[in-house]
């Protein structure tokens, strides 16, 4: 069975290839459906594979980019990139970014950083968490409300309208993102990436975990929109930090591109099931990976705290990624593959007539 | 809505309190680690092109992460239409979808 073993030549470690295939699948499946990196399941998976940290994290870098690339191409031909918000939104997310790296450094100079982070992490994802259940619990009262009064609820309305409220903040200048249909002062997604550029540099993360919230909750953008403008950050911030971390050598690329290959099909998946899941079919789902991820987060904190417990705390946290990566997997290929039946026959039918 | 507003604030100031406290919750440890140089090992490396690869990682990190970053966005972009090709060829309308929340 050698030949599913790879010898990687920068870190030196043989990997089980296949592995990574699939790692890459999973990953362009939940990133092109989320709008995320990735970077809680597939380092994580990197470094189960056998690659060392400091690679793990250099190599996902590097695939997610490309990943991201690939989704925000398809989600573009979707309509559901806006551009020019991205790009101003990218402004901030470099300036929030490199602050909370200085803030990092600062941490580091005076101790315990990886503690305090982790800690800060947990409350960030339990946040995530609670704003999109109580959005959901909002919507269906909502929905309630209108039917005792005999109306209909706008199908593109939200639980929470948190955006609608800070986008009557009228500070020059205003700018209309015409495709995301948000009429705002400039200064409302800058200072959001600022705010989530900030969070992403002092938890080492993409982003994309806080950003897509971010940009649904903080700027009211509609839930397809915040998934293919997210991936578009993600791409652009990505190949940021493949050249930072490859030129401190920390890049296998030959396993980043054996990823991409999976990532090419599970991207495609991804985005395509987008266009068969409405916008609260994304949030629910996406609540639950965040749950996902603050189980994972919270075992590895535990693990730290009771060394005696590491073992098996470690491997209850890789168990918790690996169970809700293919849990979540499994439900959007479903959706993906029903959706495009359904569509098919629906075509088929219309040709018949 | 009061109820939600209040667990909110509670929420916002717990996590606020947590990144003003953080320093002085770190203060009791060391310094840091000094940077390690990583050398890739060529020996038992068979592959020409894999050779030739982890040479120039050990001659120059600049050409290789400039290298790096040339091919990673150029395969994403090639992946990425290879992967359109054949998705268009199930028959699925991929220029429009419904934009609905609900």
């Amino acid at each position: 069975m050698d030949w599913l073993y790879l010898m990687m030549p920068i870190a030196g470690v043989n990997i089980f290839w296949p592995g990574l295939v699939i790692l890459g699948l999973g990953v362009g499946i939940i990133g092109g459906f989320f709008g995320l990196g990735g970077a809680w399941m597939v380092t994580p998976g990197l470094n189960i594979l056998g690659f060392p940290m400091a690679f793990a994290i250099g190599t996902d870098v590097a695939q997610m980019a490309g990943k991201s690339l690939i989704s925000t191409m398809r989600h573009g031909r979707f309509g559901n990139v806006d551009y020019l918000l991205g790009i101003t939104m990218l402004v901030g997310t470099v300036v929030g970014v490199e602050i909370g790296a200085q803030m990092v450094m600062w941490l580091e100079r005076i101790g315990r950083v990886d503690q305090v982070v982790r800690w800060i992490y947990v409350v960030l994802l339990a946040c995530i968490a609670w704003i999109v259940f109580a959005d959901v619990a909002k919507r269906k009262a909502k929905e309630r409300e209108a039917l005792q009064a005999g109306k209909e609820v706008s199908n593109l309305e939200s639980g929470l309208d948190w955006g609608a409220k800070l986008q009557a903040i009228r500070i020059p200048p205003m700018v209309h993102f015409k495709q995301a249909g948000v009429y705002c002062s400039m200064w409302l997604p800058v200072c959001v990436a600022v705010f989530t550029g900030w969070l992403a540099g002092i938890l080492g993360i993409g982003g994309g975990l806080i950003r897509m919230p971010a940009l649904v909750y903080l700027i009211g953008c509609p839930t397809h929109l915040a998934v293919g403008t997210d991936l578009f950050e993600v791409a652009i911030s990505g190949l940021y930090a493949t050249a930072s971390f490859t030129y401190k050598g920390r890049t296998e690329l030959l396993a980043a591109v054996i990823m991409l290959c999976g990532a090419a099909i599970g991207a495609q998946i991804g985005v395509v099931a987008t266009k068969y899941v409405k916008g609260y079919g994304i949030r629910i789902v996406f609540g639950l990976a965040v749950i996902g991820c603050l189980v994972s987060v919270l075992l590895r904190q535990l693990a730290s705290i009771f060394p005696d417990a590491r073992v098996i705390l470690n491997n209850l946290a890789a168990a918790d990624v690996l169970g809700f990566v293919s849990a979540i997997s499994i439900y959007i290929t479903v959706k993906m593959v029903s959706g495009a039946k359904a569509e098919i026959a629906a075509k088929k039918q219309a040709a018949g007539n | 809505m009061k109820k939600l507003r209040r667990v909110w604030a509670f929420v916002f100031c717990c996590a606020l309190s947590l990144i003003l406290l953080a320093p002085s919750l770190a203060a009791a440890a060391g310094g840091g680690a000094k940077p390690i140089a990583i050398v890739a090992d060529t020996r038992f490396i068979e592959n020409d092109l894999l050779h030739w690869w982890a040479q120039m990682y050990n001659e120059s990190h600049l050409t290789f992460a400039l290298m790096t970053m040339i091919i990673i966005p150029l395969l994403g972009c090639v992946l990425g239409f290879v992967a359109d090709f054949f998705m268009k060829m199930t028959g699925i309308n991929l220029e429009h979808r419904e934009l609905a929340e609900k």
